[in-house]
This record gives C-alpha cells, structure tokens and sequence, in this order.
C-alpha cells in the first residue's frame, strides 16, 4: 500500500486529461441510464403530491359550482340547514363552526400554551423528556374517540351539571371534545418555539436580576411569539376541519335551525357533511343534496388553506429569527 | 420609624420574603399541564372501565361476531378485518410514493421554484383537514374510477387514506434524511457512485429508523382516522360479510374499528354504549401497539451523528 502524500495537487478535471480518459469518468452509459430513469422517477412521486392538490381543488370546484347552479341562490340564505328539503342556509353551519371553534379554542389556548411554558421554562428537564411524549401520544387519540367522550362524560358531568345546559346534544359539550384535542397540538407546537428560544436571552434576562416569571413572559414568550401565534392558528385550523366530534356530539344530523345558543344542538360545516353521508338516508347520485357536500367542503378548504396559510408564514418568521 | 429606604432596597436586592406573584404564576402554569392531562386521564379510564367489564364478559366472542343490530350477539370481527385490509393498502401506496418523493425532494430537488412549490404544496396537503379527502375520494375513487374500485369499497377507503396520510409520510421521512450527515454522501460520492447508489447504500440505510418510526405514526393516524372513510362509504349499518375470492372483498362492502365506534356511539341503547367502550378499548390496544412499536424502533436503532 502506498501513502498518498498529504497536500497532492489534484489536476482540475478535464484541463490536462487525457482524450476519451472524460468519457471513462463520465462512466458506463448503461449505468447513466438507470440514474436518470429512477432520478425520473423519484421526480415523478414528487410531482403526484401537486396532483393530489389540483385533483381537490377540482373535484371540489366541480361538484360545488353545478351545486350552485342548480339551486335557487335564495336557498342558501333561508331559516336553517335542511339539505334534504333544500334549504342550504349557509350562516347556521358557518355560526355553527364559529361557536364549536371558539369554545374548543377559548380552552385550548390557555391550557395548552400554560402547558408550554411550563414545560419549556419550569419543567426540569426530566419532567419534560417524560411528558411531552405522553401528551404527544394523547394528541393521537382518534377524534371518534373523543366524540364518545364528548358525549357520554362531558355533556352529562359538564355541560348539564356544571353549566346548566339541558341536551345531551350540545354544541358546548362537542367545542370542549374539541378543545381537549387540540390542546396537546397546541402545547407541542409552542414548547417547541419557546424551546428554540437561545438560552443567552435567559442568562441576560436572568443576569439582570429578573425573576423566572419576568423572564419567561417578557423575554421568551416575546422571542417565540410567532411560533406561539402559529401553534393557535394550527390549532384553530384543527377544530374548524374536526369533524367526528362534532357528528357524535353536536348533534342535530337531519339538520338544524339557525341558532346562536351553545347549549342547544347546532351543525357545523363538517357535522352537516358527515351527516349527509350517513344514515339509512344517505344521499347519492347528483341531487342538490348531494352536490351541497362539495359546496360545503371547498368553503371548508378554503377557510383551512388560508388558516395554514398564515400560520405557515408566522413558522417562518420564526425560523429566520434564530 | 420602622423600616427605612435602605431597608426596602436591600431587602428587595436579596428578595427575602416569598414571591407569592410567581408561585401563583407556577401554579397556574401546572394547573394547565395537570388538567389538560387529568381530562385525558378521565378519558382513558371512563372507557377502560366501560369496556373492560364488556369485554370479560363477551370474551373473544366480541372478537369474533359479525355486526348486528342486536347489543348481544355484535360483534367487532368485521370492523378488524376491515381496518387490517385498509392499512394493507395504506402501507402499499402511501410508503413508497411518500419516501420516493421524500428522497426526491432531500436528494435530488435543486432550489428551484417548482420544488419550492412542492414542498409548500405538501405542507399544506397535511393541514387539509380529512373530511375533506372522504370528498375527493367520493369524487375520484367512488364515482370516477367506480370500474376498478367497485364503488364504495375497502379498495377506495384505502386508496383515500393512503392520499391522507402521504403529505404526513413526505414529512417525516424528509426530516429523517435531512438528518442524515452530509459526511456519509461525501464519502459514497468519493469513491465514484452515482447518486441513486449513494442514496440506496448510504443514505436510505441510514436513514431507515427515522423514516420507519415516521411512518408507523402515520399508519397510526390511519387506522385512527373516522371522517374520510364515511364520506367514501364504510357500512355504518348491519352487514354480513360471506366467503368470497380476495378481489370481491376488496371491491365489496366493509366497515373499520372507528367506524363502528361512530356507528354504535349514536344508537340510543344503553347496552350500546358498553359496546362502544369495548370497541374503543380494541382501538386503543391497536393504537398503542402501532405507536409504542414506533417508539421502541426509534430507541432501538436511531443512531446519533
């Protein structure tokens, strides 16, 4: 075995060669081919991601404008939500959302970014390697699971003993299902911002006599508030498009009055679409019914795509910081 | 006179006396912690207590039973069988094209706008919120490609939970081979390999805990995923499922875990309610399972560089 001396001047390739010796390097041309086929191909599943986005859109858009064409547009603005007696009033699902979102969203946000910032700034570090999985793991639960939840403990337990609500279907008890399931999100996503926060911006904090309290609500939760601000729009975006809670426990699957009270049954964009496509009266083919289903899931896409959207940009403000 | 100016400021200096603002601050921030736990907590043991006492009394035999409209001869064998045959193609389609386009896009993709549009047109495909794909699957798989599908069938709720899960599978597999160091390609490319060998000896390998442990988390939303899979047509109702070749019951009517569990969560019959709980208790066995693998595979093999 020779040693390569240390410090060899290597020749820039192709200055001093040899001619044919760069068509050896470039190498065996059988070998190339299969480089650029897989390299195609690798190509080629990338590219189906942006399929599948055209393919939503469209089928979405489809569906939703020969919906809008074939009904009389007053119907989307009448006393409630009865697709099956053609009555598609748009504001009683969009309340019905607005009400389910800000409840789930009025518990998630303190829970979950108190949650944060113990984690991120009180926790020892022990603490926090343990839990966080398991409220990582609880994020997983499934939502049917927590619909059942919704409606077998928080309605009777909360909803009727505590708040003095009345129905066992409520859009109280489906918004706090929701707002449990959203709150591991939440917490996860701002300890991880708050946690990327550099450790000098405490030590200076810290250095300055500051209390623990002072420096983790004047110094850190300031440095990360885009990623905290992005861990509530994802969260939002979350119990907009939720969907199983709000069937099970929100009640209402024929359809629903407009209606404003929390405590009653309501319908939501995603309850009224799931129970449109359950029940021995499933709808198919291409009644207004039926067609109503794209209609109400390319408003819900788009009021999603925007929310992500946002929050997208606030992760990367995040990201340029440190 | 008591206590003086200097008083004041040296004590304030050497913070005697108890922070009581801070404390509370603490407690607060662990009231937050505690209780979005203890609500899971609750979760957890409503229903272990439901459907553990269901299921010693059923036995296997709740296993085994078909579906049917009377709470004591149902069953959830159906509901298994379904689920099982979801991922399966679940775990054909969405893994390979969502590593493939996770390499693609950490080994090959320059920095040009359309691969900058890829990779922001995945991130927002993760945020879609599922129901949404039950739609575009009614739309592609149930009424456009119904010829190889067979309709509402275990081929097109799988096919659209496979779409469901590939922006989360692209993700996670991109993060793992980000994480792989730049040393190991250098290394491949320095003694001549092309670059699809370097990233199917070196890359890939060393990579595969990361991209595994990501992928098992997918399959775990999966299985878990309910919305979807009623808009595309899992039998929310009683059904009976007889012996048939592999294709007619992949083209034929089937049902999954949490289908049942939403089917049954809305009859109005006590005894229903157990079974629900029994049914959620099979769901989370299976759900801890697939993710508590991902867990043990990711300390078994992640390596750290």
């Amino acid at each position: 075995m020779t040693q390569v001396p240390t410090g060899t001047h290597l020749e820039r390739p192709g200055a001093s060669l040899a001619p044919g010796l760069s068509a050896v390097l470039l190498g065996d041309p059988r070998r190339r081919r299969r480089e650029k086929l897989i390299a195609a191909a690798f190509r080629a599943a990338a590219a189906f991601s942006i399929l599948v986005g055209v393919l939503i859109v469209v089928s979405l858009l489809g569906e939703a404008v020969s919906f809008l064409r074939s009904i009389p547009l007053r119907s989307l603005w009448t006393d409630g939500w009865f697709p099956r007696r053609g009555m598609f009033d748009v504001k009683t699902i969009l309340f019905g959302t607005l009400i389910v979102s800000v409840i789930a969203m009025v518990i998630a946000a303190p829970l979950g970014i108190g949650a944060a910032v113990f984690l991120s700034e009180y926790a020892s570090s022990r603490f926090r390697r343990t839990v966080k999985p398991i409220l990582e793991t609880l994020a997983a639960i499934p939502s049917v699971v927590m619909g059942f939840f919704a409606l077998t403990w928080i309605s009777p337990s909360i909803v009727e003993k505590l708040m003095g609500g009345n129905s066992i279907f409520s859009m109280m008890a489906a918004g706090i299902g929701v707002g449990i399931l959203v709150t591991p999100l939440v917490a996860s996503i701002a300890e991880d911002a708050m946690h990327a926060v550099p450790q000098s911006l405490r030590e200076a904090s810290y250095g300055l006599a500051a209390r623990r309290r002072t420096t983790s609500v004047r110094i850190v939760m300031p440095a990360a508030v885009s990623g905290i601000v992005a861990s509530l729009i994802v969260g939002l975006s979350r119990a907009v498009g939720e969907t199983m809670v709000v069937a099970i426990a929100a009640g209402a699957s024929g359809g629903s009055l407009f209606t404003v009270d929390p405590f009653g049954p309501g319908q939501t964009m995603t309850g009224a679409m799931a129970a449109l496509a359950t029940g021995s009266d499933q709808v198919t083919g291409n009644s207004a019914a039926f067609q109503s289903l794209f209609f109400v899931g390319l408003l819900l896409f788009g009021m999603t795509l925007v929310l992500n959207l946002i929050s997208e940009r606030f992760v990367r403000r995040m990201r340029a910081k440190y | 006179m008591a206590v003086t100016t200097t008083d004041v400021v040296r004590r304030n200096l050497r913070r005697q006396g108890t922070d009581w603002g801070g404390l509370l601050f603490e407690g607060a921030l662990l009231f937050a912690l505690l209780v979005s736990l203890g609500f899971l907590i609750i979760l957890v043991g409503q229903i272990l207590v439901q459907g553990l006492a269901l299921l010693a009394e059923r036995g296997t035999s709740f296993l085994t039973s078909q579906s049917s409209s009377l709470p004591g001869r149902a069953g959830v064998s159906q509901a298994l069988v379904g689920s099982l045959m979801l991922m399966l193609f679940v775990v054909a389609t969405a893994f390979p094209l969502g590593i493939a386009a996770a390499v693609y896009l950490e080994e090959y993709a320059a920095d040009t706008r359309f691969n900058r549009f890829i990779t922001v047109n995945v991130r927002n495909l993760a945020g879609v919120p599922s129901i949404v794909y039950g739609l575009l699957g009614l739309a592609i798989y149930v009424k456009a490609m119904s010829g190889f599908t067979g309709g509402a069938s275990v081929i097109s709720g799988g096919l659209t939970l496979a779409i469901l899960v590939l922006p989360i599978v692209v993700i996670t597999a991109s993060e793992a081979l980000r994480a792989v160091p730049q040393g190991i390609r250098e290394a491949g490319y320095g003694v001549g390999a092309t670059k699809w060998e370097v990233v199917r000896s070196h890359v890939l390998p060393a990579a595969a805990p990361g991209i595994l442990t990501g992928t098992v988390l997918s399959l775990a939303r999966a299985f878990g995923e309910t919305a979807p899979l009623i808009l595309v047509g899992a039998v929310t109702g009683v059904f009976f499922t007889g012996s048939g070749s592999l294709v007619e019951k992949f083209q034929g009517a089937y049902t999954s875990l949490p289908t049942i569990v939403y089917t049954w969560s809305k009859l109005p019959q006590a005894e229903f309610q157990k079974l629900t709980a029994a049914a959620i208790v099979v769901l989370l066995v299976m759900l801890l399972t697939v993710n508590g693998a991902a867990i043990w595979l990711r300390n078994r093999y992640e390596r750290k560089w």
